[in-house]
């Protein structure tokens, strides 16, 4: 591979891949998400290598192993294009017959998908109910492309908002359009990244951090991964972006230890761009210097606080700081520090291509765009979808979930992992929406939700989140460590029978002392679970209590 | 600890010496490479990337990643995620547990199996989750477990 020097040699670069492919030759493109991995997937992609090279089809047919697809719970998947052609539950026994079916431009009816209850068939991604109901902007390339191959990045058009970016556009003009597209944190918080990087860009130090939070420590959270994982180039392509806009001449990419195809990919990924000239000194010419390294988080919770991330890349134990100081104008080093979720640096490039306007077009009045939903619990389909920010719930639940599985009724919805939310039932013509969810108790958090079915005991749940939190907690600050550990002593004493009055008012206090007085989010928040839980299902609690109307002696089940 | 991981320790603590900065790196590469962290090695550590000792054992004890106790040959691992936990993870442990007679970080003394608890990996929709030395078992049952785990001596 040859370093590219201007814009014009990564166009031609681009002309000259797109050239050399057939958009005719079909392509088996095999899912190796983290489920379809799981399902062993990997038995799948090279069961398809063997079929192809035993038949010398190299010529007529490509197999391309590729990020998470999306449809998690019907894995391992297999996508044939021309036609998006879906397969799924694929085992290597069904390889030849997919081969085979394929070179005559047939279709193997019995691995399509069929409708549960009317047994109808689905053949194109595009008649898959799991599917069709989604707008697949950031998730949609990850079929069409093999995470090792920079190469098939650029074939999508990948790389061209840099370029455009960097020939046409200034740094003021780049930021002017993130502020416009009012483009919001897809980690939790909903903070308008335009902001924050202005705020990053205008502080007065000359060194400026950019860092691509890839922790993804929310529980039931996996769809960063499948981007990060399925797709890296576009989440680097958007943190050079954004390093351009800010001025910052690093960038970290912050990302979890324990999945081997996610590091394997990202550093690949770093490597390419790095040959390609997208990485490094004077960027396609334009005189922009800037370089990235990997970190990894090495196990806890804490370490996705942005305070405590940036500690840990600085090789310290991940202890959160007060924020009297944003990190945005003191963070790695005391330099400004600039730290966006993975989704959002996703985001940026095509807001860059296709303009704000276009971008502030999808989506409800103050969450613009897509977000990314990781879809699982007690629902029929889990996966990876994407939908636009306003989507009816009901929509994810239903249409896109396949509604609750084994034929139960659906209790609660639960959002944001462990510092997250559950709304009962009733809510579910709620839209998705950062503030909204938020006014309801159960704020989008990064992403996660989790249908919870009708045996669901939600003072269980309460406990579990809470032992979970306990655990991950840093220790810094007492608030946070004692606080949790009261209130999990409490629940614990409610699950086991051993409830007693007074309880939950005890309960009540400490969420409100735990969740003033905290350091960090993860403190901060860590009540909320519980606040959902005593708004809408209160009566559950305290059926708990001994002398209770309710007349709960306590026994949970 | 045998030669040709003591050699790969030391190559790794030559990579980072005089690096206070790359702690993590390279007390995570040992981890991979020893899976566990011996006290004489965190000493070299120490003295390579010239920090105290106390702020090695301070990481080393904070993240769940490192161990400092050697592990079994097989590292067993249930997923305590929420998906996992609604789809009865709980259940699931208890069967692991009775089947090792070992609790979360506990190995037995044998050394053949360590057991691990955790979440989340991301693999919702095959929960529960089992997995051994990597390898991903979805979908588990109680009733199913015994069987994965005789299949690793």
């Amino acid at each position: 591979m040859a370093r590219l020097h201007s814009a014009a040699e990564l166009e031609a670069l681009r002309a000259e891949i797109l050239a050399g492919r057939d958009s005719g030759k079909p392509c088996i493109a095999v899912c190796a998400g983290a489920a379809c991995d799981g399902m062993d997937s990997a038995a799948v992609a090279a069961a398809f290598l063997a079929e192809a090279g035993k038949q010398n089809l190299g010529d007529r047919l490509e197999v391309r192993t590729t990020g998470c697809h999306g449809y998690c719970e019907k894995g391992p998947n297999v996508v044939v294009s021309p036609g998006e052609i879906c397969y799924f539950e694929v085992s290597p026994a069904d390889v030849p017959e997919i081969v085979a079916a394929t070179l005559k431009g047939e279709v193997v009816e019995r691995l399509v998908y069929r409708d549960p209850v009317s047994g109808a068939k689905a053949v194109h991604m595009n008649e898959v109910p799991f599917y069709k109901h989604q707008m697949r902007l950031l998730i949609g390339d990850n079929p069409k492309i093999d995470p090792m191959k920079i190469d098939d990045y650029l074939a999508v058009g990948g790389y061209a908002a840099l370029v455009k970016a960097l020939s046409s556009m200034t740094p003021e003009q780049v930021l002017d359009e993130v502020k416009k597209a009012n483009l919001r944190g897809r980690g939790g918080g909903g903070f308008p990244a335009g902001s924050k990087w202005e705020t990053t860009r205008n502080a007065p130090e000359k060194i400026k951090y950019v860092i691509v939070n890839g922790h993804e420590g929310e529980s039931a959270a996996f769809m960063d991964r499948a981007m990060l994982t399925g797709n890296p180039h576009k989440v680097l392509e958007g943190l050079i972006i954004g390093a351009y806009a800010i001025g910052a001449q690093k960038g970290f990419m912050y990302t979890r230890h324990d999945m081997p195809l996610l590091e394997k990919h990202v550093r690949n990924a770093l490597a390419q761009a790095k040959e390609y000239g997208l990485l490094g000194e004077n960027i396609l010419g334009s005189g922009f210097d800037f370089e990235v390294e990997l970190h990894f988080d090495v196990g806890i919770f804490v370490s996705g606080e942005s305070s405590a991330l940036m500690r840990s890349i600085e090789g310290n134990a991940p202890e959160p700081r007060p924020k009297y100081i944003r990190t945005s104008v003191s963070g790695i080093w005391d330099k400004p520090s600039n730290l966006n979720n993975v989704e959002t640096w996703a985001n940026v490039p095509q807001i860059i291509s296709r303009g704000a306007a276009w971008f502030t077009s999808i989506g409800s009045e103050k969450s613009r765009g897509t977000k990314l939903i990781s879809l699982s619990g007690n629902v029929v389909n889990s996966g990876v979808v994407e939908v636009p920010m306003g989507t009816p719930l009901r929509t994810l639940v239903h249409d896109i979930g396949g509604g609750v599985r084994d034929g139960k009724t659906l209790k609660a919805i639960h959002f944001g992992g462990a510092m997250g939310g559950s709304i009962p039932a009733a809510l579910i013509d709620a839209p998705l929406e950062f503030d909204g969810m938020s006014k309801l108790g159960a704020p989008i958090g990064a992403g996660g939700l989790l249908l919870m079915d009708e045996d669901t005991d939600m003072v269980e749940v309460a406990r579990y989140l809470l032992d979970f939190l306990t655990k991950e907690s840093c220790g810094k600050c007492a608030p946070c460590r004692e606080g949790m550990k009261q209130m999990l002593q409490l629940l614990t004493g409610l699950t086991e029978g051993r409830g007693k009055a007074g309880d939950l008012e005890r309960l009540q206090d400490l969420m409100e002392v735990t969740g003033l007085s905290s350091l960090c989010a993860l403190g901060k928040t860590s009540p909320d679970p519980l606040k959902s839980m005593f708004r809408y299902f209160r009566p559950e609690f305290e059926a708990h209590i001994p002398g209770n109307a309710a007349g709960g002696s306590g026994d949970t089940k | 600890m045998n030669m040709m991981c003591e050699q790969k320790i030391d190559g790794i603590i030559e990579k980072y010496r005089g690096q206070p900065g790359s702690l993590i790196h390279a007390l995570v590469e040992i981890q991979h490479e020893n899976r566990w962290l011996p006290r004489e090695v965190m000493h070299r550590v120490a003295e390579a990337l010239e920090v105290p000792f106390a702020q090695v054992l301070q990481i080393a004890s904070f993240y769940k990643t490192f161990s400092l106790t050697p592990k079994g040959r097989h590292e067993v691992h249930v997923c305590t995620g929420m998906t996992c936990h609604l789809r009865g993870a709980a259940k699931l442990l208890a069967k692991v547990e009775e089947l090792t007679g070992l609790k979360d970080g506990e190995t037995d003394a044998q050394a053949r199996f360590t057991l691990e608890t955790g979440a989340c990996l991301g693999s919702c929709s095959i929960g529960p989750e089992l997995i051994v030395d990597g390898r991903h078992y979805g979908r588990m049952t109680p009733d199913k477990a015994e069987d994965v785990l005789n299949r690793y001596e």
